[in-house]
């Protein structure tokens, strides 16, 4: 925490004279030394330095595949295969790339979900979570333009269903599109300013990251309690207690890694993405990464016009909002109480939410007119039942009335359990309990 | 002797004026600058040059569609059957999301032809051919559907397949473009 007074004491000679100058080690010791962290600190806090892990690793193979990827239209397609066929341990490079991507948004939704449920965006932190849905945004737009590069089915039609979004602007919407693709189509200009960007924004993401962390140094770790820490005795050092945690966490979420990695590197692709681009052939059923898939079906849900405003800007809209409500859920959320351990009906909620969000995700995997089950049969003994359309709409009306209403009027409404006077004091309490 | 200039520096008016000049010419110099780091997007002259083509219409058989590339999209050329066009010329337009007739779309005389960019008016995917409950197209994406004359019919569509301009050279052979 910013108050909390540092106690770096140079040894050396060497780092007596550097110290004087720029004060880097005693920044970096006083960071993840002798910083002090909540002690009641579980498991879902380990994420944090999962994600710093996964930037290092995407970061490090992107540079790699970089030095053998060729950025144009007629030769992308062919150099991808180059790199899984002949470069010297290029599938793995590519492999622990492209499965890489997958594992950093499967740690950032975690991580979303633990700030979600112990109020990690409630004040004193609204500036770190806002922070968080800039590197989220940011990845988003990463992972898109790196999915275009290996210019297969996929890749292809991936980007144009994606640019094609910016054409349901009215007016400006189509000069907008062309300015964005460089042509009339996406083309050999497209995938050369995604590859250009997509070697830029990973380090923006680092840049922010930076940001992100000093914010949470600013005004220090949220812990399962969601009360802030009152003495010395509600914290520990970050090394070695908080460090030993965050590197068992990081064997364990490795192993995961190595198992995709090793024993399913394609489970998480699409069999057409290794079909050439072909701009004169949609694949039959076109799907973006799992990651995208909530939002996806919410984009696919709206079929509807409202006045005179067609389906399609409205599931446009409908789709940028899911994720703009993110950024504005510190200013939604009414209640007084942090974590939702002390909030006996928010918690249900929270639980329906994930539910809903799997839910959303699931759905965007399938064709909208797809039953989700069958109840009768029509006239023609076709199957009758819940669309998987139908189902997209509930789902997606639940996903807005939690940010929009469940938010803020349980936060008035719901009677809180008592809240630990302290960090110590809950933890004293639990471990009494477990000794009976 | 000259007026004293000790107090010109004083002067609030004139500390003001030099602000709000500073201040323009920063955002003026920013947007010179801006003009061509935007512009650069745009397409090149190379791409803009892309130039019309012309297309034997004697290779599509009737209730059969040919697909050539122009300008980086498909284009749909599709040999009508009599059923298909009566199909298309039976529709009420009031029922339409895009109201069009059929003969808006087809130029006179040779109604059998129907030329379209091949481009769905959703989010951009190429329709599948004589699928769909209208037997027009089918976007395999997010499921609009399009009508023998390349109407939207249901689904998230906005708009008909776009006709794009396009002149008959011959009895067989059109220009598009």
């Amino acid at each position: 925490m910013s108050d909390h007074p540092s106690t770096y004491e140079p040894k050396s000679g060497i780092e007596k004279w550097l110290d004087s100058r720029l004060p880097i080690v005693r920044l970096a010791y006083d960071s993840f030394v002798d910083y002090p962290t909540p002690k009641n600190l579980n498991y879902w806090w380990t994420f944090g330095g999962i994600l710093s892990l996964c930037l290092g690793v995407q970061i490090l193979t992107g540079i790699i595949l970089a030095m053998h990827y060729t950025a144009n239209a007629d030769l992308a397609f062919d150099s991808v295969e180059r790199i899984m066929r002949d470069v010297n341990y290029g599938w793995l490079i590519r492999y622990v790339h492209a499965n890489g991507a997958s594992m950093f948004f499967f740690a950032v939704y975690i991580h979303m979900f633990r700030g979600l449920y112990y109020g990690s965006y409630k004040a004193p932190r609204e500036v770190l979570w806002l922070l968080g849905c800039i590197i989220y945004f940011l990845m988003i737009a990463t992972a898109f333009m790196g999915y275009v590069l290996p210019w297969g089915q996929m890749s292809y039609y991936g980007a144009v269903v994606i640019t094609n979004l910016i054409g349901a602007i009215p007016v400006v919407g189509p000069s907008i599109l062309t300015w964005l693709q460089g042509g009339f189509a996406v083309d050999n200009p497209t995938l050369n300013r995604f590859f250009s960007l997509h070697y830029l924004l990973p380090f923006v993401i680092a840049g922010v990251v930076v940001l992100h962390i000093w914010a949470l140094h600013v005004v220090g770790q949220n812990n399962p309690t969601g009360v802030e820490i009152k003495s010395k005795e509600d914290t520990l050092p970050f090394t070695p207690y908080a460090t030993v945690k965050d590197g068992l966490a990081m064997i364990f979420f490795l192993i995961v890694f190595a198992v995709f990695v090793f024993f399913a590197p394609d489970a998480m692709g699409h069999a057409d993405n290794y079909v050439k681009a072909n701009p004169l052939q949609t694949p039959s059923h076109i799907v973006p990464e799992w990651y995208m898939l909530p939002f996806y079906a919410i984009l696919r849900a709206i079929t509807f016009d409202i006045g005179p405003i067609p389906a399609k800007l409205l599931g446009v809209t409908a789709m940028f909002g899911a994720i703009a409500l993110i950024f504005a859920l510190p200013w939604l959320d009414t209640s007084k109480v942090k974590s939702m351990r002390y909030r006996p009906v928010m918690r249900w909620f929270f639980v329906l939410f994930v539910l809903a969000c799997i839910g959303l995700g699931w759905c965007g995997g399938q064709l909208p007119d797809n039953l989700v089950f069958s109840i009768t049969t029509d006239a023609h003994g076709n199957p009758l039942g819940l669309k998987v359309v139908w189902l997209s709409q509930l789902l997606a009306v639940y996903y807005f009335a939690f940010f929009l209403i469940i938010m803020p009027w349980i936060g008035l409404k719901e009677d809180p359990l008592p809240v630990p006077a302290s960090i110590s004091e809950a933890v004293l309490a639990a471990h009494a309990k477990k000794k009976g | 002797m000259s007026e004293p200039v000790t107090d010109v520096g004083q002067d609030p008016n004139r500390r003001d004026f030099i602000y709000i000049a500073a201040g323009a010419g920063a955002v003026g110099a920013a947007a010179m600058v801006a003009v061509p780091l935007i512009g650069q997007m745009n397409p090149a002259a190379d791409t803009l040059a892309l130039a019309s083509i012309e297309y034997d219409l004697s290779k599509v058989e009737e209730g059969m569609q040919a697909v050539v590339k122009w300008r980086g999209k498909p284009l749909f050329v599709r040999y009508r059957t009599k059923k298909e066009i009566a199909e298309a010329k039976a529709v009420d337009i009031k029922t339409l999301r895009d109201p069009q007739t059929d003969a808006e779309r087809v130029k006179a005389g040779h109604e059998q032809y129907l030329v379209l960019i091949g481009v769905c008016t959703h989010l951009g995917c190429v329709p599948n051919f004589g699928t769909g409950d209208y037997g027009g197209w089918f976007c395999p994406c997010h499921g609009s559907e399009y009508d023998t004359s390349g109407r939207i019919r249901q689904g998230p569509a906005p708009k008909n397949l776009e006709v794009p301009e396009y002149t008959f050279l011959s009895d067989t052979k059109i220009k598009v473009g």
